[in-house]
């Protein structure tokens, strides 16, 4: 489904992304784990689109074609989606508003018919009780006086709604308690389907014991020096990630999957 | 920063168009004589012609002010043309008698005074430059008592009720527009509700400048008598030119005990080019005097215009009286707002909310200007105020110049403000869930507007938004 080949990408003159090959099919879940500053939500925000980075080299095929071609939001109506490490807040416009209007557009673009308001709400009813979320946050604005959770939990909401084959969730346990964590977690794996795949950016193991990888990948200085099964999230959590670490510079021991 | 963003907020003028019609221009200048000639042309009363060329008188001793924070080119007021007529002599009985270029002209501005206007229940008094043609639904309205007509008609129909009411919230020594406007004001529209009446309807009105230097000089007058309710929509489109065009209006209302007047605008103006050529000046004085238990409300969205200069306000004067002031004024390229409000508190127990929302985009330059004044007799005198900005692309500017005095010390004041940027991430995020930037943009500034919108009357506040969608849309990246 989403096939990265040397991928490299900057921030502006700073390189990030130093040559990522990596291979996602149906069915999916990969991990990419690896210490502060390696390029982890980097490479989560290149594959969403995001305009503050520049791609320099290499390429992704997503369905066969080249994602790197679509605007942001045509790959979400192909069915990407990123969960945001830091969801902003859009005052005055309502979840309900918004998220309508954004499965809507989704719908549109898969030739299905667009839901009306009463329909929408009856959509809703099912699925925020997945979340353990009140009925009353739809009419609040979006992420707007939201605690961390709540945010979280909205962005795995939408996921939910929005029924994407790739999601990428970056860094989604950040900032969550235990609770909120399982939460999130049954909501994702509730989620998980023969035709969809998902990515988790992740720091730590943890939100690995809920939703299960089938591949673990370890990102260092923009490079994957190091992909595994499931067990080599539990060996980074003994060991941690300095025995992994690649040097800035010269070749690294980049696995493929 | 991203060019993205700030291409999205350019549009062409849609209504950039000019009606061929053989318009009865006066040569410009201002004279004695050339009000004379206004009021024998309108077949005005003596009294009214006195009145204008008193004002006319008072508006030679005073000065233009200054004091805004708008630049313009300085306007001569002798190279303007006062007054321009479409050749129809005779009395326009029903709308099939009105010339079929003008009704053309109406159709191209999406006015129909057609059936399907007629079914939708709104009655539409439709002001061609300086003349008013056709009033429709004037028999539905008049079962009710109620009057509804241009200014022109009203002073020949009503000349009392036009002579106690005149100039009795806005005198023609107010400022100098308004003198100005009380000496060669064109016409406008008038309104009066009896006791106890409730308007069935929304009244409406639409008009355009088109010949060439022609000032606008609208005069409107509303009366609510005791325990009455009227609400008035007001909305305006304007041909595309390269001389900037004066707008002069003056509204007046009189909401009597009782009685509530809720008047909403909705303004798109030609702005002016993107080199900031040409566009309206909409230089405008709109007051109104609330009796006892009295609520005077004002709806603005304004997106047009090259320069917008205008503080619709209240006189609290009857005791419990509420004044309201709901605003978006958005400001693109280079167009320049300074607009607020007065809310003036004279009697006891009286309550005034202000919503400000500023949108500046482009080279766009919007200032926020308001006073509350409680008065020494204002007893428990409420404001609420919250003016907030909104800035989109970092070549824009948002001032605001609110002024607060209370003489009262059983009053109770509250000001917020805020000032926030369409972040890249904001659009992003909704791009990423599928949709398109110009859509991101549209529901963020209306998210950022809900407040003011949805105290439009309810077939308008769906027009407003998509105006507010037009006006920021462009050619993505």
């Amino acid at each position: 489904m989403l096939i990265i080949k040397d991928l490299a990408a900057n921030a502006g003159d700073r390189v990030i992304l130093r040559g990522i090959t990596l291979t996602v099919r149906p069915g999916e879940v990969h991990a990419i784990m690896g210490p502060n500053g390696s390029g982890k939500s980097t490479l989560a925000q290149v594959l969403a689109g995001h305009p503050a980075y520049t791609v320099t080299a290499g390429s992704i095929t997503y369905d066969g074609k080249d994602l790197l071609a679509m605007a942001p939001e045509e790959r979400a109506q192909a069915g990407l989606f990123l969960a945001f490490q830091y969801p902003v807040e859009i005052p005055g416009v309502t979840n309900a508003y918004f998220l309508r209007a954004a499965l809507n557009e989704l719908r549109k673009a898969r030739g299905q018919a667009e839901l009306d308001p009463m329909e929408f709400l009856d959509l809703m009813e099912r699925k925020l009780p997945m979340l353990d979320m009140d009925p009353a946050m739809m009419q609040r604005s979006v992420n707007a006086g939201f605690s961390g959770g709540e945010k979280k939990r909205n962005e795995i909401l939408q996921m939910a709604v929005l029924e994407p084959r790739l999601a990428i969730l970056d860094e989604t346990d950040s900032g969550l308690d235990i609770d909120a964590l399982r939460v999130v977690a049954q909501g994702v794996n509730a989620l998980r389907r023969p035709d969809n795949a998902t990515i988790v950016v992740t720091h730590y193991q943890r939100l690995l014991n809920y939703i299960v990888p089938d591949f673990v990948h370890v990102l260092s200085n923009g490079r994957i020096v190091k992909s595994g099964g499931k067990e080599l999230a539990l060996e980074l959590e003994a060991k941690g990630y300095d025995w992994l670490e690649a040097p800035a510079t010269g070749a690294a021991a980049g696995a493929r999957a | 920063m991203s060019s993205n963003i700030e291409t999205l907020v350019n549009k062409e003028y849609r209504y950039g168009f000019v009606t061929e019609i053989e318009a009865d221009t006066i040569a410009r200048g201002l004279s004695d004589d050339t009000v004379r000639l206004i009021s024998q042309k309108k077949e005005e009363p003596q009294w009214l012609l006195e009145w204008r060329l008193k004002a006319l008188a008072r508006w030679r001793t005073m000065t233009e002010p200054h004091w805004s924070n708008v630049q313009y080119p300085p306007i001569d007021y002798q190279d303007i043309h006062y007054y321009s007529a479409p050749r129809t002599k005779k009395p326009l009985g029903s709308l099939d008698e009105v010339d079929p270029k003008l009704r053309e002209t109406y159709d191209k501005l999406g006015i129909s005074l057609n059936e399907q206007k007629m079914l939708a229940g709104v009655a539409v008094d439709a002001v061609f430059d300086s003349v008013s043609v056709g009033t429709s639904y004037k028999e539905e309205l008049a079962k009710h008592g109620i009057i509804f007509c241009s200014f022109s008609e009203a002073v020949r129909e009503h000349p009392e009720l036009v002579r106690k009411y005149l100039g009795s919230v806005v005198p023609a020594s107010d400022n100098f527009f308004a003198a100005l406007n009380s000496a060669v004001f064109s016409d406008g529209s008038f309104c009066y509700v009896p006791k106890g009446v409730r308007c069935p309807m929304e009244l409406s009105t639409y008009f355009r400048i088109n010949a060439e230097n022609t000032g606008q000089f609208e005069r409107t007058l509303i009366v609510a008598d005791e325990g009455a309710y009227v609400s008035y929509l007001e909305g305006c489109t304007a041909p595309k030119r390269d001389t900037n065009q004066l707008h002069a209006a003056v509204v007046e209302l009189v909401a009597l005990d009782r009685a509530t007047i809720k008047y909403s605008t909705v303004q798109n103006w030609f702005a002016g080019d993107r080199e900031g050529k040409g566009g309206i000046y909409n230089f405008v004085t709109k007051r109104g005097k609330a009796g006892t238990d009295a609520k005077i409300s004002w709806t603005q969205v304004e997106t047009g215009s090259a320069i917008t200069w205008k503080y619709p306000s209240v006189i609290l004067q009857g005791d419990r009286s509420v004044g309201e002031f709901y605003s978006v004024a958005v400001v693109n390229n280079h167009q320049q707002a300074d607009t607020g409000t007065k809310m003036l508190h004279l009697g006891k127990d009286t309550k005034s909310t202000i919503v400000s929302k500023g949108i500046s985009a482009g080279e766009g330059n919007n200032s926020y200007r308001g006073r509350v004044f409680v008065s020494p007799k204002a007893a428990r005198a409420r404001n609420y105020t919250q003016c907030d900005s909104m800035l989109i692309g970092n070549r824009c500017g948002a001032h605001t110049f609110p002024y607060i005095e209370v003489q009262n010390d059983t009053a109770t004041v509250e000001h917020e403000a805020s000032t926030s940027k369409i972040g890249e991430d904001q659009i992003f995020y909704l791009k990423q869930r599928g949709l398109s930037a110009e859509q991101a943009v549209s529901m963020i500034v209306a998210g950022f507007c809900r407040e003011v919108f949805k105290e439009l009357p309810m077939e308008f506040a769906l027009e407003a938004q998509q105006l507010l969608g037009i006006t920021l849309e462009g050619s993505v990246g």
